[in-house]
C-alpha cells in the first residue's frame, strides 16, 4: 500500500461523495439488514434462544457443518498445496489450463455443482459405482457433503499458497543443498516456513466457505433428519415453519461464527505479513 | 504465474540444476502431477463434463425442447433481469468504493474494506434470511409494506436484495488492489494540467483499470445468475413468476426432469467457462494476478 498520508495536499477530488455514497450503500445493502437480524435475536427470550439454538437437532447439525467442513479443509490443505507446488514448480502439458480451471468452483453456481455431484456420486453414477461394491457410500451420507464442501473450498487454498510458494528463495534452497542438507530437510526448514501462514490462511478461508455452503451441499446431502441437515438447512426448515425469531437465531450463530473467521483471517494474514518481512 | 515469463523461468531453472534431474525427483515430481491432476480431475472436471453429458442423454432434440417450456423460459428471463438490474448497481458501487479507498487516506479505512469483504463470509442463507426479518410480515417493515400493498419478500424486489447482497463486493475487490497498485500520479498529474474530475476519472483511469474491471463485473455477473441459497430464502418458490434458473434446475431435479435440470444447468456452466475464459485473458493482457 502506498503511504499517500505523508505527500502533499491530495489534489484528487470526489473524496467526499465517493466516501459518502459508499457508506451509504454499504449501510443500506449490508449493514441495516445485518442488524435487523440481530436486534430481532436480541428481542428474543432468552430461555427460548437456548432452546433453539442448543436442540439436539441445531447441535447435531453443528457438529455435521464444523466436521465435514473441516475434514474438507484439511483435504484441501493436502491436496491444495500439491495443487500449488506442481503448478509453480513444474512444468507439464496443459498446465496452463489447469491453472485456469481451479478457478472453477468460483464462477460455476453452487445448485449446478450440487446436482452434478449427486449424480456422478449416485449409485450408478460415473464414480459412484466403482465406490459403492467397496462399501463406501458418498450420495446422501455425511461423506457426500464432505466431497461437496471440498469442492468448493479447493481454490481458496491453492490461490493463496501458490503466491507463497513463488516467494521461496531458490537460491536458499539451492544453498541448503551445497551445505549437504537433504530435500527433505529444505522442505521442512525452509519451504514449509515460508509458506505456513498462507496454508492456515487458504485452510480457514476454505473452512469458512465450506460451514456457510448451502446450494452444493442440498443435494447431495440427501437432509437426512438429524443424520445429514447441514445448519443452514435447519434455518431453511424453521423459515417454512414460519418460526422467523427461530430462524434468526440459529442465523445469529451463523453471523457470529462468520465474524469469528473473519478475524482468524485477518489475524493469519497480519502474521503472515510480519513473517515475510523479518525473513527478508 | 505473475505473468507470462514465468513459463520459461520454471524450464531454465530446471536446466540449471543438475541435482534435479535425478530418478528420485523425477519421480517425485511424476507422482505429484498425477495426485494433482487425478484429485482435480475428480472433483472439478468429471461434475462439469457430467451437467453436459446428463443435459445432452437423451439427445439435442430433448435438449432444446427443454428450452420451450415455459417454466423455465420464465426463469431464464427473471434471471436476466436480476442481473441487468444488479450487475450495473454494484459496479457503480465498486467503482466508488474503490476510487475512495484507493485514492485517498483516511480513518477507519481497514474496517471499511472489510466490510465490503463481509458479505463473502456470510452464508448464502443468511443473507437471504436477513431481507425476510427486515421485510417479512413480521419484519421490522412488513405491515407498513402490507398497508402499503409493497410486495418485496417473495417478489422480484427481493430477490434483487439478495443477490445485490451476494455479488456486492466483486467489483469493488477487482478494482482496489488494481487501483493501489497503480498509484495516483497520472491522475494527480492530469487534475493539476487542469482536467476536471470526470475528465480525468474516465481518460485517465479508466483505460488503466479496464481489464480489472471487466473481469470484476463478468464475475459478479455469473455470481449474480448463479446465486441459489440466498434467492431461494426469499423467492417463496412462485413457478413463473419467482423462480430463478439455478431454482428451476433445483425444482426440475426434484421432478426426476433430468434432462431439463441439468439443459438449464448447462447454461450457467457455459456461462463460469466463459467467466474463466475470460479470467485468463485479463491475466494475459495485464500481467495481473487476482487475489
Amino acid at each position: 500500500m502506498r503511504n499517500a498520508g505523508k505527500r502533499e495536499p491530495n489534489v484528487i477530488p470526489g473524496f467526499g461523495i465517493t466516501l459518502g455514497f459508499t457508506t451509504f450503500f454499504l449501510s443500506a445493502i449490508v449493514l441495516l439488514p445485518l442488524s435487523a437480524m440481530v436486534f430481532k435475536t436480541a428481542g428474543m427470550d432468552w430461555s427460548r434462544f437456548v432452546e433453539v439454538i442448543a436442540s439436539p437437532r441445531a447441535l447435531a447439525s453443528y457438529r455435521l457443518s464444523f466436521g465435514a467442513s473441516l475434514v474438507a479443509a484439511s483435504v484441501n490443505m493436502v491436496f491444495g498445496f500439491a495443487l500449488a507446488w506442481t503448478l509453480v514448480r513444474y512444468d507439464f502439458p496443459g498446465r496452463k489450463l489447469v491453472d485456469a480451471i481451479i478457478d472453477m468452483p468460483f464462477a460455476l453456481p453452487t445448485a449446478v455443482s450440487g446436482i452434478a455431484l449427486a449424480t456422478i456420486f449416485s449409485a450408478n453414477g460415473w464414480i459412484g459405482q466403482y465406490l459403492e461394491p467397496l462399501g463406501i457410500f458418498v450420495a446422501y451420507t455425511p461423506l457426500g457433503i464432505t466431497v461437496a464442501l471440498t469442492l468448493i473450498g479447493m481454490p481458496f487454498v491453492v490461490r493463496t499458497v501458490q503466491p507463497a510458494l513463488q516467494e521461496v528463495q531458490r537460491d536458499l534452497e539451492d544453498a541448503a543443498e551445497t551445505l549437504g542438507a537433504g530435500r527433505f530437510y529444505v522442505f521442512r526448514r525452509i519451504i514449509v516456513p515460508t509458506v505456513l501462514p498462507a496454508l492456515l490462511t487458504g485452510f480457514t478461508l476454505a473452512f469458512a466457505r465450506a460451514v456457510g455452503e448451502y446450494g452444493s451441499v442440498t443435494f447431495i446431502a440427501g437432509n437426512k433428519y438429524m443424520e445429514t441437515e447441514i445448519t443452514p438447512l435447519l434455518i431453511i426448515f424453521k423459515l417454512e415453519e414460519y418460526d422467523y425469531a427461530g430462524a434468526a437465531a440459529l442465523g445469529f450463530v451463523m453471523l457470529a461464527i462468520s465474524f469469528v473467521m473473519l478475524l482468524a483471517i485477518n489475524l493469519l494474514q497480519v502474521w503472515g505479513r510480519r513473517r515475510m518481512m523479518v525473513s527478508r | 504465474m505473475a505473468g507470462p515469463s514465468s513459463h520459461a523461468d520454471v524450464s531454465a531453472e530446471l536446466a540449471t540444476r543438475p541435482g534435479h534431474t535425478n530418478l528420485r525427483s523425477t519421480l517425485v515430481r511424476w507422482l505429484l502431477i498425477t495426485i494433482s491432476l487425478t484429485f482435480l480431475g475428480a472433483l472439478l472436471a468429471a461434475p462439469l463434463v457430467a451437467v453436459f453429458a446428463m443435459a445432452l442423454e437423451k439427445g439435442w432434440e430433448a435438449y432444446f425442447s427443454s428450452f420451450a417450456d415455459d417454466a423455465t423460459r420464465a426463469s431464464i428471463r427473471l434471471t436476466l433481469i436480476t442481473a441487468a438490474i444488479v450487475v450495473p448497481l454494484n459496479t457503480v458501487f465498486g467503482i466508488t468504493a474503490a476510487w475512495c479507498i484507493a485514492k485517498f487516506e483516511f480513518r477507519g479505512k481497514s474496517i471499511l474494506i472489510t466490510l465490503i469483504d463481509l458479505p463473502l463470509a456470510v452464508s448464502p442463507v443468511v443473507s437471504g434470511l436477513i431481507y425476510v426479518l427486515l421485510f417479512g410480515l413480521n419484519g421490522w417493515f412488513g405491515l407498513w409494506l402490507q398497508d402499503h400493498d409493497i410486495n418485496i419478500v417473495y417478489a422480484l424486489p427481493g430477490i434483487i436484495l439478495a443477490t445485490m447482497f451476494v455479488t456486492f463486493p466483486y467489483v469493488a475487490r477487482e478494482l482496489i488492489p488494481l487501483m493501489q497498485q497503480l498509484g495516483n500520479d497520472e491522475e494527480e498529474a492530469a487534475i493539476t494540467l487542469g482536467a476536471g474530475g470526470w475528465l480525468t476519472f474516465f481518460r485517465v483511469t479508466l483505460p488503466r483499470i479496464r481489464w480489472g474491471l471487466i473481469y470484476g463485473v463478468i464475475l459478479c455477473n455469473a455470481r449474480a445468475m448463479g446465486e441459489f441459497g440466498a434467492v431461494s430464502v426469499v423467492s417463496g418458490l412462485v413457478r413463473n413468476l419467482t423462480m430463478t434458473m439455478p431454482l428451476q434446475i433445483e425444482a426440475l431435479y426434484n421432478e426426476y426432469n433430468m434432462v431439463g435440470a441439468f439443459a438449464v444447468a448447462s447454461v450457467l456452466s457455459l456461462l463460469a467457462v466463459a467467466t474463466l475464459i475470460i479470467k485468463t485473458l485479463v491475466e494475459g493482457r495485464t500481467g495481473y494476478r487476482r487475489r
